[in-house]
């Protein structure tokens, strides 16, 4: 960290009620629910839940790239470290133009993105080399060859080897674990502060899955950058993050340092989530234990606790009366959930 | 690729020939011939043909002889003379005949593609970006009314439309004084004028459906994931709709540029014959009609080849724009 950061224990990235909401032919979805969390410059937030709770919405509302189909409130306060932002005020990015100057140049270049899909992430008609090329192009020289020799180093740092082949080189010539390298390479060719990874892994088999991984740790600590992980892949979150926040509907249920998460889980979803976790050495006559039912859609929900109809724990009258307010239960772990209010009368 | 291109090539050959005897067989299909056509229209005319007047015309004209011994005959002369045979209707060489007609064909039919293709294509994009709007519901309205209208109806329309606005059909492409002048400014401005209902009739249905298939392209590639990578990386959203989903949108459309081929060198024949214009479909809709064989023959071998080059030329644009296809054969 530099001497000028004024205050240390600011977050880099604070959100604030985010709120997502799409309107349906059969009402409003609610798909992400008034989110707050941190991001901490140089370290990684990871983002859980299934399929459908909102975590990928919420990662693509911090630069604004949701379709516009999804209305967005809440705040995004960003706060650079790097010039020109440094000595201003947090920005808040939810209140730019989505399309304007100001979010694009803090799109790619202070805030960069990995996609889950590199197959198609990737533009089959260009080369991997022109469309790493034109991040830099954008964002940190107009000189071709310049951001050709940038490119190519990035592909280096990645562990691509005979770069200058592979820079003119089409998508379909490289294989999956390739193009999830080349593209965070292209996401990492701006010396972003924040990276955001949607999945980079899920698309991957298991041994190409460790390496990404690897590697995205090691550039981690090479960039000095923070990194929000979304995934639905406990074992990733236990390698990588040092910060988890569990998404149940649209909100988040859990929120505390992953060690904590692990060892003494609060919600009944966070528990259910650990226990449907296989383990080595685990009882291979047992099976796999699974939450019952599934994830309602939440379009015009009354004000309960969206886990309700799942819940072992839940408590009639009470979790399905009211929405559940958030609980501190340390400084560090929160979470959403009546086990541990003490709101439970409500009115 | 040149490997590929020159066995394609080689591969036409064997095709062209037996569509040349398939040809030839049907254009001696309806009964009669170009002499009995003759002699009906001349006794028609009062004049009296007998029996050996009509078979002194045939053995004139090379008819007496057997089928195959005609087919050989013309293919003979195709390949070693380049001769393509004698139009009885125009007492001319059939090349004549068409080299007369050949420029103004490909005149209207090049500006009508031109037409289309500047029209439909920024349609199709504005109405992709903007879906369900306003301007998308108008324009695809319009579009599947284009394509439904009949040609023929839509020129008598315009006719009637032109003539009642500036008291002159547009009929032909020529004004009457220009038709036999030599060419001039004058002229040239009184041809333009004169392609305007042409082309729009001409183009109108093709445009309708370049709009529909360029509306559908782009609405599948703006949903693609490439879209939101050229996003998260800060482009703007001008420079990702034309370099991303645009370019690909635009592959199957260029791709497909061969098989209008035949249309640019026939043009619309129907489209013509109502008004009146001097380009080859009524040409070889006569030739048809009045059993002008070796006209008529060469016309559609000249258009199954047409065909043939088309679906080539098609081939080998897809393999060009296509870097999947292009590696590969690199790689050969």
């Amino acid at each position: 960290m530099t001497a000028e950061t004024v205050q240390p224990q600011q977050p880099l990235l604070r959100v604030q009620d985010l709120k997502i909401r799409i309107q349906m032919d059969n009402g409003v979805m609610n798909a992400v629910d008034g989110v707050d969390f941190e991001i901490r410059k140089g370290k990684t937030l990871g983002l859980v839940g299934e399929s459908g709770c909102g975590k990928s919405l919420t990662s693509r509302a911090l630069i604004g790239i949701n379709p516009k189909e999804c209305e967005t409130s809440g705040t995004i306060a960003y706060r650079s470290s790097q010039e020109p932002e440094a000595k201003g005020e947090a920005l808040d990015l939810l209140a730019l133009d989505p399309n304007g100057r100001k979010i694009r140049s803090i799109r790619g270049r202070k805030i960069a993105m990995i996609f889950q899909e590199p197959m198609t992430a990737f533009s089959p008609m260009y080369t991997i080399g022109n469309q790493i090329m034109e991040a830099i192009l954008i964002h940190r020289t107009k000189n071709k060859k310049e951001a050709k020799k940038l490119a190519l180093e990035m592909l280096g740092k990645v562990g691509i080897s005979d770069q200058e082949k592979r820079f003119d080189q089409y998508p379909h010539e490289f294989s999956g674990g390739m193009r999830q390298r080349a593209m965070i390479s292209m996401a990492l060719s701006c010396n972003p502060e924040l990276l955001i990874a949607d999945e980079p892994t899920t698309a991957l088999d298991v041994t190409i899955q460790a390496q990404v991984l690897e590697l995205m740790k090691r550039l981690q600590q090479e960039f000095g950058m923070a990194i929000l992980l979304v995934t639905h892949d406990l074992g990733i979150i236990a390698e990588m993050c040092d910060e988890v926040a569990v998404m149940y509907l649209g909100k988040i249920v859990e929120q505390a340092p992953m060690k904590e998460i692990f060892r003494n889980p609060k919600h009944p979803y966070t528990k259910g989530l650990l226990r449907s976790m296989p383990r080595l050495g685990g009882n291979k006559a047992k099976r796999l234990e699974s939450i019952e039912g599934s994830v309602p859609i939440p379009v015009n929900m009354p004000p309960m606790c969206g886990f309700y109809d799942r819940c072992k724990d839940r408590i009639e009258g009470v979790c399905n009366r009211q929405s559940v307010p958030a609980t501190q239960i340390s400084d560090t772990h929160t979470v959403r959930c009546f086990l541990y209010s003490d709101q439970k009368g409500g009115q | 690729m040149l490997q590929y291109t020159l066995k394609r090539i080689l591969l036409a050959i064997p095709v062209v020939f037996f569509i040349s005897v398939i040809v030839f067989y049907i254009i001696q299909l309806p009964p009669g011939d170009y002499v009995s056509n003759y002699a009906a229209e001349a006794s028609v005319a009062g004049e009296v043909f007998t029996q050996a007047d009509m078979d002194a015309m045939r053995a004139d004209l090379g008819l007496d002889r057997p089928v195959y011994e005609q087919y050989f005959i013309w293919i003979k002369d195709i390949v070693f003379y380049g001769d393509f045979g004698f139009s009885f209707n125009y007492n001319k060489p059939v090349l004549a005949v068409i080299e007369q007609y050949m420029g103004l064909t490909l005149t209207v039919s090049l500006v009508t593609m031109a037409f289309q293709y500047l029209v439909a294509i920024p349609i199709g994009i504005y109405c992709a970006v903007k879906q369900y709007s306003i301007g998308d519901y108008f324009f695809s309205g319009l579009s599947f009314l284009g394509m439904a209208t009949p040609h023929f109806l839509m020129a008598v329309i315009l006719m009637f439309l032109s003539y009642t606005w500036f008291g002159d059909p547009l009929l032909g492409l020529f004004s009457a004084e220009y038709v036999n002048a030599p060419w001039s400014m004058d002229k040239a401005i009184d041809l333009a004028k004169h392609m305007v209902i042409p082309v729009i009739v001409i183009g109108l249905s093709g445009t309708a459906d370049l709009i529909r298939v360029m509306r559908g392209q782009m609405l599948d590639e703006l949903n693609k994931p490439n879209v939101v990578t050229a996003r998260a990386k800060g482009l703007s959203e001008r420079k990702i709709l034309f370099k991303y989903p645009t370019r690909a949108a635009l592959n199957p459309i260029v791709s497909t540029f061969g098989w209008s081929l035949t249309s640019i060198f026939t043009g619309s024949t129907i489209t013509a014959i109502v008004l009146n214009l001097p380009i080859q479909g009524p040409v070889m809709f006569n030739a048809l009609l009045g059993q002008d064989m070796y006209l008529a023959g060469t016309w559609l071998l000249f258009m199954a080849l047409l065909t043939v080059l088309g679906t080539l030329i098609s081939d080998i644009l897809l393999a060009w724009l296509d870097p999947k296809i292009r590696t590969e054969f690199r790689g050969t």
